[in-house]
């Protein structure tokens, strides 16, 4: 078998149902096999886009994410997406065609040192030097990018590797020595976990991305219940348990609830479950959480102890932990109290915005939430759009949120959205977008129109750059320095395109709009015109202590 | 504080560059690195060196290093009885006049030492010996006048 048939038949062995990606000169082998293929292939616009496309994917549907670029400027396209699955642990294995083998090194026609340019942002990466290494790879890849801590592997593959011919050997076990993820808890961590959490009286779980990514949101829901601990999330985290719970405080950090800052900052104990205390959850680290006694629980080794000194941190996969902990657990805090002072900061400080003549976008989303019931899958761009997403929907379970939380990635929702629809097409996706960020990969609406991917955005249109106007009014004297934007007329570009354009300027106009848009069988484009000065409130200055809030009301 | 660290690597290309850039993308330093292969062919092992007072770093540098799927095994020698060489290839003068008293110095350190290359006016000496022992011969040969010095970084076992 040639090269290119190997690289098919091993991806349709791991379950590949879907590739999204570009053509070009080094994948030209591959794409003649692709023709023929039963591995359907979404062409998108842009090669970001197709990395992203593969990371919505994944995200949405736990599957690994495909997607497929031609050696040189196709590669480099692709590092933005791969970047932005690494930083949130998304299992993404990315095929990057190379000049020939006795090319590189030459400055050939579109060369560039990808397995290079890529060794910071993947898992692990591999240049294929020999047709017999390639189904052996393959496999590797897609191990390592979807167990321990996911990430994105990217397979280089000379373009006449993939013309060689050998014999196919599909190996059946995979066998990595450097590469062994502890799954179980160390027994003896989990019993003094057990002891600390008995004699907890101010209990916080704090819930990251990776209960999402192990599954382990039921074994979550038994364990807060059980102990009547209340539960806050990272922007990661959304969905991972109910937003609609009592004992749910709703996003923590910079943009998050006034009460989760609080519970943290007040709290005897921290239980972090998959969650890595980034600087955007911890504000200032030395005021962080300091009456606390921190349980870490995580996958990856590195990430306990990296920001925030870990009292007991146990190494594995949150499901099994959560469910071994409950096991253990036999003696439960008495939390009455807590959870009243927590109730009191919520009917204090509660999550609130004021009406005004022009739509508000929290309006926007909450209206979204309910004209979806709560069941649609939500991407966002990056900026105010993420923040009032992830504020504003009510997230009850797990995929349902996909926002490029680590790397803050504009351009990332629209092109998720559509990967996310390939992999859910019986859901509604809506990307949440700023009218800035939209433009990043606009040419995506090619894309959906083309493949009948019909994803609904809904642009929160400020005609600025919204979250770096709103640092520029509060921090930098109203100075908006190239913050301001002049727009196309969405609803036209979107009929350029074949796909629908709708537009709300008033409030009583939401609602009809969003109702258009689900009942509409065809991507659609809303344009939602919105408050230009509207900021994300409550907000915390970067580098304050998480609890010396601003703008408790927007 | 110098730890030494010893890691076991896939012997294969692109390795090293996995190892320098998780330092240099982290923001930790390297004080030396050697590397060689194993009697295992497939496999390579390296001793670096690295300079921290703080725990907390060196934790994460081993932890990051344990992390490429390339690393094999991480070991912090600097907690066990570790024996260290490191090897030092000098290039001092040797003029008449001082002939005398570099020779003197080599006697002092006879059982580390080497005189490899004698010419009119300089010298070629090898110095096997601790890192700390290679840098008191150093300091003690350099007021007659070092030309070139090359170190290969220290190789330890436990």
């Amino acid at each position: 078998m040639k090269g290119a048939q190997i690289l098919l038949e091993c991806l349709k062995r791991e379950g590949v149902q879907v590739m999204f990606g570009y053509p070009g000169g080094a994948v030209l082998p591959l794409f003649d096999v692709l023709h023929d293929s039963s591995i359907r292939f979404i062409l998108t616009r842009h090669e970001q886009a197709a990395a992203h496309a593969a990371d919505g994917y994944a995200r949405a549907t736990g599957k690994v994410g495909v997607c497929v670029a031609t050696s040189g400027p196709g590669a480099t396209n692709l590092t933005t997406g791969i970047a932005t699955s690494f930083m949130d642990s998304i299992p993404v294995v990315a095929i990057t065609g190379q000049v020939k083998t006795h090319l590189i090194g030459n400055d050939a026609f579109q060369e560039a040192d990808v397995t290079g340019i890529t060794r910071p942002i993947t898992k692990h990466n591999y240049l294929v030097k020999n047709v017999g290494d390639l189904a052996h790879i393959v496999r590797e890849a897609f191990h390592i990018a979807s167990t321990g801590r996911p990430g994105p592997v990217l397979i280089d593959i000379p373009v006449d590797i993939q013309t060689h011919d050998t014999e196919f050997n599909w190996p059946e076990e995979v066998e990595v020595r450097g590469y062994k993820p502890t799954y179980f808890g160390h027994p003896g961590q989990i019993k003094k976990a057990a002891k600390l959490i008995a004699k907890a009286k101010k209990p916080l779980i704090y819930a990251g991305g990776g209960v999402i990514i192990s599954g382990a949101h039921a074994e979550l829901k038994a364990l807060a219940e059980k102990l009547c601990v209340p539960v806050t999330m990272t922007l990661m985290g959304l969905g991972c348990f109910p937003s609609t719970h009592s004992l749910c405080l709703g996003m923590l950090g910079m943009h998050g609830t006034a009460f989760a800052n609080y519970a943290i900052m007040n709290a005897d104990l921290v239980i972090a479950i998959g969650a890595r205390f980034d600087d955007r959850v911890t504000g200032r680290l030395d005021a962080f959480a300091p009456y606390a006694k921190i349980i870490h629980i995580d996958i990856d080794p590195s990430s306990i102890s990296k920001n925030v000194k870990v009292d007991i941190p146990i190494v594995g996969d949150a499901k099994y932990i959560l469910a071994q902990l409950l096991e253990e657990l036999d003696k439960k805090p008495d939390t009455r109290e807590w959870l009243s002072a927590i109730e009191q900061w919520k009917t204090k400080h509660p999550l609130v915005y004021r009406e005004g003549i022009k739509i508000k976008p929290q309006y926007v989303v909450e209206q979204i939430y309910e004209l979806t019931k709560g069941e649609a899958i939500i991407t966002t761009e990056v900026g105010q759009n993420q923040m009032w997403a992830a504020q504003w929907y009510k997230y009850n379970k797990p995929r349902r949120f996909l926002s490029s939380g680590g790397l803050g990635t504009m351009g990332y929702g629209f092109p998720a959205a559509i990967g996310a629809k390939v992999g859910c097409p019986e859901m509604h996706v809506f990307d949440i977008a700023g009218d800035g960020s939209i433009q990043m990969n606009i040419q995506e609406l090619s894309t959906a129109v083309t493949h009948k991917i019909y994803v609904k955005v809904a642009i929160l249109n400020n005609c600025y750059l919204g979250m770096v106007r709103q640092w520029q009014e509060l921090f930098y004297k109203r100075r908006y320095s190239y913050t301001g934007l002049c727009n196309p007329d969405f609803v036209k570009l979107a009929e350029s395109y074949g796909a629908v354009g709708l537009r709300a300027t008033k409030k009583e106009e939401v609602r009809p709009t969003i109702q258009k848009a689900l009942s509409t069988n065809n991507v659609v484009i809303m344009d939602f015109q919105i408050e230009p000065e509207e900021n994300v409130f409550p907000m915390v200055p970067a580098g304050e202590a998480i609890d010396r809030m601003i703008g408790g009301m927007a | 504080m110098k730890h030494t660290i010893a890691v076991l690597v896939e012997n294969k290309f692109g390795v090293l560059a996995r190892i320098s850039g998780l330092f240099s993308a982290r923001g930790f330093n390297i004080s030396s690195l050697a590397v060689g292969e194993t009697q295992d062919p497939s496999v390579s092992r390296m001793t670096i060196v690295v300079d921290t007072s703080e725990a907390r770093i060196l934790e994460q540098i081993i932890k990051q290093l344990r992390k490429l799927i390339d690393t094999i095994s991480v070991v912090d020698l600097t907690k066990k009885d570790f024996v260290e060489r490191e090897l030092a290839l000098i290039k001092v003068n040797y003029e008449k006049s001082i002939q005398k008293k570099v020779k003197a110095i080599l006697n002092k350190h006879k059982n580390t030492t080497r005189l490899i290359r004698e010419a009119r006016n300089e010298a070629i000496i090898e110095i096997c010996a601790t890192s700390e022992e290679v840098a008191v011969f150093v300091s003690n040969l350099s007021p007659y006048g070092i030309r070139e010095l090359m170190r290969t970084g220290k190789v330890a076992i436990a």
